[in-house]
């Protein structure tokens, strides 16, 4: 069974986003992606002051097998990358809501995030792709 | 749903991620593909190859049959159990298959070809066995299992009896033979040692539970990919298929082109080509920046000319990505490639990559 934490919020392309203390959000991975994935060996991040609109490709996750596009669940301005990937993608798999983290975006219309899923629903979309 | 080996119900049961693979529902990983390969490389691994075909052909005349049909000599095949890689090639020299031979005895020569092609090879080999009256057989009865790594002889003689187990650890490279009932060949796919074991469909699932409470560990179809690559070895259908010919694509070494009146099928095309000279050639890469080559991805050479990779991995052994591409027969050692509309570079390597658990390329940045 997949680890949905309950105090995030999700996308049905299997993103997820914190909002942090200061309005900045968080972007990663969902734990049932990265085991779907297997073993990252490459993960390619934004560089800060990119703007990305929603549905956006922002980031690229490589497994041994494939490379996958990461779609940005939020628009506004990216704030950066998470600066560890490039050394150590496997942080992805090991970590994914942690310090497995994507980038971190701005959003430009402040703190309301259109569109995505809760937790409970996130959990609801794993049970019926299964 | 897919064909399905004996060993189906087995990978399910042990948490196998199954992927369709030519047709077949075969297991692409267990748990980590990274661990599965490190295994091999490392101690054993244990695979089921069992949606290959294994074809037995006999008669008095299969050998001169397989001289006609293949582009290696089974001329060569002196003693019993040799084994021989050779490309069965159309007319046009295109590579209708790569495949392994054994030479059992005078009138009895087994094939194994790819699951992939089964269906076309088969056809093929049937239309030219009538004439030398040779009898093809598919021995659907055979699972396949590939033990392979520095521990991987070893694990399997454990499972033979006495005298068994010393005939199979006295296998040369590339030889096979006959233990209490399998079929054991000193061959692989990996660039390690080990076996490929051929025997009774039941028996398999009991093998590999076996070889698994010894320590070997599960591998799938992703860990056998990166290990033939990192290993130089082609794959049918990514490095070669019937649009390209073996001088194209890095298999020169296995066309035996003498005595020059074994006539085999495609030979006529593929002395028009040596004439000629090759205009493109199968090379190595190595990725030098940060990144993941992979198959069809574009290569720009400098001073004009492209290619493409045929295959493309991350390896696993080197932590860089490596790849075959077949690239313009005058591209000399550095190239470019095109990944996400980004030109990375790349150094034009001699495969292997690795073999034995060494790296053979120099992973020094070079300028």
């Amino acid at each position: 069974m997949s680890n949905v934490p309950p105090d995030l919020q999700y996308t049905k392309t299997h993103e997820w986003v914190r909002t942090l203390a200061d309005g900045i959000v968080e972007v990663g991975i969902t734990d049932h992606a990265q085991h779907a994935l297997g073993d990252l060996v490459f993960v390619e991040v934004p560089e800060g002051g990119r703007t990305v609109a929603v549905g956006d490709p922002c980031a690229v996750v490589e497994s041994v097998k494939a490379a996958s596009d990461v779609y940005s669940p939020v628009a506004g301005e990216v704030t950066g990358g998470n600066p560890q990937l490039a050394a150590e993608p496997e942080v992805v798999n090991s970590d994914p809501y942690g310090a497995g983290w994507l980038m971190r975006v701005r959003p430009a219309q402040g703190a309301a995030l259109p569109g995505l899923l809760s937790a409970a629903q996130y959990t609801e979309l794993l049970a019926s792709e299964e | 749903m897919g064909r399905r080996t004996p060993l189906f119900e087995l990978h399910r049961e042990l948490g196998a991620r199954i992927v369709d693979f030519g047709g077949w529902d075969m297991p692409v990983q267990y748990t980590s593909q990274l661990n599965e390969h490190h295994a091999v490389r490392r101690t054993a691994g244990i695979f089921d190859v069992s949606h290959m075909c294994v074809v037995d052909l006999k008669g008095v005349k299969v050998r001169a049959f397989l001289q006609k049909l293949l582009a290696n000599d089974v001329g060569k095949l002196r003693l019993p159990g040799k084994a021989l890689y050779s490309c069965m090639l159309k007319e046009s020299g295109g590579v209708l298959d790569d495949l392994i031979v054994y030479f059992l005895t005078e009138s009895w020569l087994r094939v194994v070809v790819n699951a992939g092609t089964r269906d076309k090879d088969l056809a093929w080999i049937r239309a030219h066995a009538d004439a030398f009256g040779v009898a093809v057989t598919e021995r659907a009865d055979l699972a396949m299992l590939a033990v392979q790594g520095p521990q991987a002889r070893e694990q399997v003689s454990r499972l033979l009896r006495r005298d068994g187990a010393q005939a199979a650890l006295e296998l040369k490279t590339f030889f096979g033979r006959e233990v209490d009932g399998w079929f054991i060949a000193r061959t692989g796919y990996t660039g390690e040692d080990g076996f490929e074991i051929m025997l009774p469909a039941g028996e398999a699932a009991g093998v590999w539970r076996k070889l698994n409470a010894a320590g070997v560990v599960s591998c799938g179809l992703g860990a056998r990919d990166t290990l033939r690559l990192e290993a130089g070895m082609n794959l049918y259908g990514n490095d070669m298929d019937e649009s390209t010919d073996p001088l194209e694509s890095g298999l020169a070494w296995t066309l035996a082109l003498e005595p020059p009146d074994r006539r085999f099928i495609g030979r006529d095309a593929l002395e028009s080509v040596l004439a000629q000279g090759s205009a493109r050639k199968l090379v190595g890469l190595l990725l030098e920046d940060r990144g993941v080559l992979r198959s069809h991805q574009k290569v720009s050479i400098p001073g004009g000319g492209t290619g493409e990779i045929t295959s493309g991995t991350f390896s696993p052994t080197l932590e860089r990505s490596i790849a075959f591409a077949r690239v313009p027969a005058t591209t000399g050692e550095r190239v470019q490639v095109d990944i996400r509309g980004k030109l990375l570079n790349a150094r034009v390597v001699k495969p292997p990559f690795v073999r034995f658990g060494k790296v053979l390329v120099d992973l020094s940045e070079k300028s």
